[in-house]
């Protein structure tokens, strides 16, 4: 508005006269409004750190109040191998044996498949194979984890079932929830190879072919190597996402902690313990309502050192190639 | 000479190598096609449950409750209430209408007493779609035999009805209405709060923040919330929304409520909170991308023409950023939509037959929904938690459709610019 009033005054009849006036009014009206639009942007930027500091604080207090329960010891809590709220035993190894069992299962399914899909769709498949299954695993990926949980009570552990016998497999499992874990990071690991994969340079395959290398050779011994830390990444981040899944091991694994590595059994895992606990009517300074706590931090941990862990991995093999 | 004798190992490994070569082709193109298979299997999975033939045994005959010829659920209201009349004892039926005036009850709420009181339904046998399209002989012969007096009929479980019946303990008169205008509610709440302050996160980012160390903090952090577990901001949203901020959550402290007591802070406004700071991130670092999208030199022009920076970003740059800003949004918000876990944590009700009435009530979701139904040991419920899923799964194509939509409008009118 100020511009455009002061526009007609003609300039130069006095040196000093109106456009010093119109500098220096510009200069003296503060934009009071792109001030205030400035500080809310920052403060919705720190805003995340906000979040952060609130996660941490808030596990870190209740799980203080956990383990300082005469009930609860730190130690037992991670050496113990019960989980009996009922009888005072704390122990977090049942809980995280099962979580480390699914995970692993979930890790085994997803890795090769997802490494397979990477290389077929960026070294092999032509533009209308890919433009129709790209899309299409990325539907996977949208689909909600509770339709996975379904899948898994439903589909998955029927048909383990009839192929190991219906007495080594237990209705509730740690193979089944695995398996479907594995389906659903699948799309997750392999886009995320495939960026890595395609993100090595054209050169490179040209220079394999060139030397009389098979298609498979070049994919296999250039392309793979030389995206091998992005491919790492991606393996860490899908470990850390199939430690933090919940609602699939909530519906398929079991609910009640069991100290086992035999996959066709059930146990129960961190995130499923939560869930259960949760959903019943929790009071709050109750010992379970502060047991939640605890074991969150523990998740919380295990998967903040994994992602920092793939950051620092994708960082580094940018540097490599940009 | 030596080429002759070279050449006879070379081609025979050559043979072995394009041999191979072709075989992990295969293989890839098998790891592929797997992921595709499963996502074939999954959706096989929930379209045989929503429907199929199923074998019910009734205590009276719904024939014998027909009124000229009309089968009993298709009569008027008056004319259940006349059957109600008829098949009750005189207690029962007065007992029924001091509870609440037939007068005042809806026909629906009519034909459920039908259904509870005189026919009251037990299913002997459930089918599956496929099963019951394929095996339609077998099924009949093994009724005849087993269930004699029981009554085969098919069954769709996801109906018009479904969608618009409030839920109910009665597997065959549950619906998902108050599911699905609490995950709307929900959303709303989240998208109301998430969007702006996530796009202005991204904004500070992309066009103010300078490479300070609070700045490259900000920025990792954001990376590592995107890759903290849902349950996680579950558990956060528990400790201060629902607990600590409950006189908020509940309403009390704008004395909203007449009884507070009863969500206690366990309400959709909580809810829609905790999935907000869920989404976050997601939507910061995808308004983040579209931001970078946006090339320099329109940043450029307009503060070559005197503009100040925020007038070059709300004319200039957001435009042209705004299709790619609401496609992340919307990406964002449908991952909300579909999250369970926290929801559970924060408190959602096991069983609400009430609509949400505003932001202080207690809520259930869709999702929740799905998951209560399947964590249910009988098979009907199975039924339900199908079809329940495949309106998720509409909703959530309708949003990214939404998504698809807003892109092309906003799209042709960055063009224009």
């Amino acid at each position: 508005m100020e511009q455009a009033q002061s526009r007609p005054l003609p300039a130069g009849k006095s040196p000093s006269g109106p456009p010093a006036r119109v500098a220096d009014r510009l200069r003296r009206s503060p934009r009071v409004g792109e001030g205030a639009i400035q500080a809310f942007l920052f403060l919705s930027a720190a805003l995340s750190i906000v979040i952060t500091l609130g996660i941490v604080v808030v596990l870190v207090r209740e799980s203080r109040l956990f383990f300082t329960n005469p009930e609860v010891s730190v130690l037992e809590f991670l050496t113990g191998t019960k989980w009996q709220p009922h009888i005072s035993q704390f122990g977090l190894l049942p809980l995280l044996s099962s979580t480390l069992v699914t995970s692993t299962i979930a890790m085994i399914v997803a890795l090769p498949l997802g490494i397979g899909v990477a290389i077929y769709l960026s070294e092999y498949a032509s533009r209308r194979a890919r433009s129709i299954l790209k899309p299409t695993l990325e539907v996977l990926a949208g689909i909600p984890t509770v339709v996975f949980g379904y899948f898994a009570l439903t589909f998955m552990t029927p048909l383990l079932r009839s192929v190991f016998g219906r007495d080594t497999v237990e209705i509730y499992n740690m193979a089944s929830a695995g398996i479907v874990i594995g389906i659903l990071i699948l799309p997750l690991i392999s886009s995320m190879c495939e960026d890595a994969l395609s993100a090595v340079p054209r050169s490179l395959r040209e220079a394999g072919l060139a030397m009389g290398s098979t298609r498979l050779e070049t994919a296999v011994q250039i392309v793979v190597p030389a995206a091998f830390s992005g491919i790492m990444a991606a393996f860490i981040v899908g470990i850390s996402r199939a430690i933090g899944e919940t609602m699939v091991v909530a519906l398929a694994a079991g609910a009640g902690p069991n100290f086992t590595l035999n996959p066709f059994r059930g146990a129960e895992t961190m995130t499923g313990h939560i869930v259960r606990i949760s959903s019943g009517d929790l009071s709050y300074d109750s010992i379970d309502y502060n047991s939640i706590f605890a074991i969150a931090l523990a998740l919380f941990f295990m998967t903040l050192t994994l992602n920092i862990i793939s950051q620092a991995i994708v960082r580094r093999y940018r540097e490599k190639y940009e | 000479m030596m080429e002759s004798r070279d050449r006879p190992r070379f081609d025979g490994k050559l043979g072995r190598r394009k041999r191979l070569g072709q075989a992990m082709t295969s293989i890839f193109f098998l790891s592929t096609l797997i992921g595709v298979l499963a996502l074939s299997a999954l959706l096989y999975n929930i379209i045989n449950q929503t429907a199929g033939l199923r074998a019910v045994e009734y205590k009276n005959d719904p024939a014998a409750l027909a009124v000229d010829g009309l089968p009993v659920e298709d009569l008027s209201r008056e004319q259940m209430v006349t059957v109600l009349q008829a098949h009750l004892t005189r207690g029962a039926y007065n007992k029924l209408e001091n509870e609440k005036p037939f007068a005042e009850r809806s026909r629906d709420d009519i034909y459920g007493l039908i259904v509870e009181r005189l026919l009251k339904p037990k299913v002997v046998e459930n089918w599956s779609l496929v099963d019951s399209l394929t095996k339609r002989g077998e099924i009949e012969a093994f009724v005849a035999a087993e269930a004699p007096q029981a009554k085969l009929e098919f069954v769709s479980w996801l109906t018009p009805e479904f969608v618009s019946r409030p839920q109910s303990s009665e597997p065959l008169r549950a619906g998902v209405r108050t599911a699905i205008l609490g995950s709307l509610l929900t959303i709303s709440i989240t998208i109301l709060v998430a969007f702006p302050i996530g796009v202005g996160a991204a904004i500070y980012l992309e066009e103010y923040a300078r490479d300070t160390g609070l700045n490259r903090l900000i920025r990792t952090n954001i990376n590592n919330l995107a890759g903290v577990p849902s349950i996680i901001y579950g558990i956060l949203g528990l400790a201060i929304f629902v607990r600590a901020l409950e006189p908020v959550m509940s309403g009390a402290l704008f004395g909203l409520v007449q009884d507070p007591t009863t969500a206690n802070g366990r309400t959709i406004l909580a809810a829609g909170l905790s999935l907000a700071l869920l989404v976050l991130p997601l939507v910061i670092i995808n308004a983040q991308e579209a931001l970078r999208a946006v090339p320099d030199s329109l940043r450029q022009a307009g503060l070559g023409l005197g503009g100040t920076k925020w007038q070059t970003i709300w004319s200039h740059v957001l435009p042209t950023a705004m299709p790619g800003v609401l496609t992340g949004t919307i990406l964002a918000v449908s991952r909300a939509f579909g999250e369970t876990a926290p929801l559970v944590v924060i408190g959602a009700s096991t069983y609400i037959s009430k609509d949400p009435s505003g932001l202080f009530s207690k809520f259930t979701a869709l999702p929740i929904q799905i998951y209560q139904w399947t964590s249910r040991p009988q098979s009907e419920f199975w039924n339900l938690a199908a079809a329940s899923i495949v309106v998720l799964l509409v909703l959530l194509l309708a949003l990214n459709a939404a998504a698809v939509l807003l892109r092309n409008r906003y799209g042709r009118r960055a063009e224009q610019l």
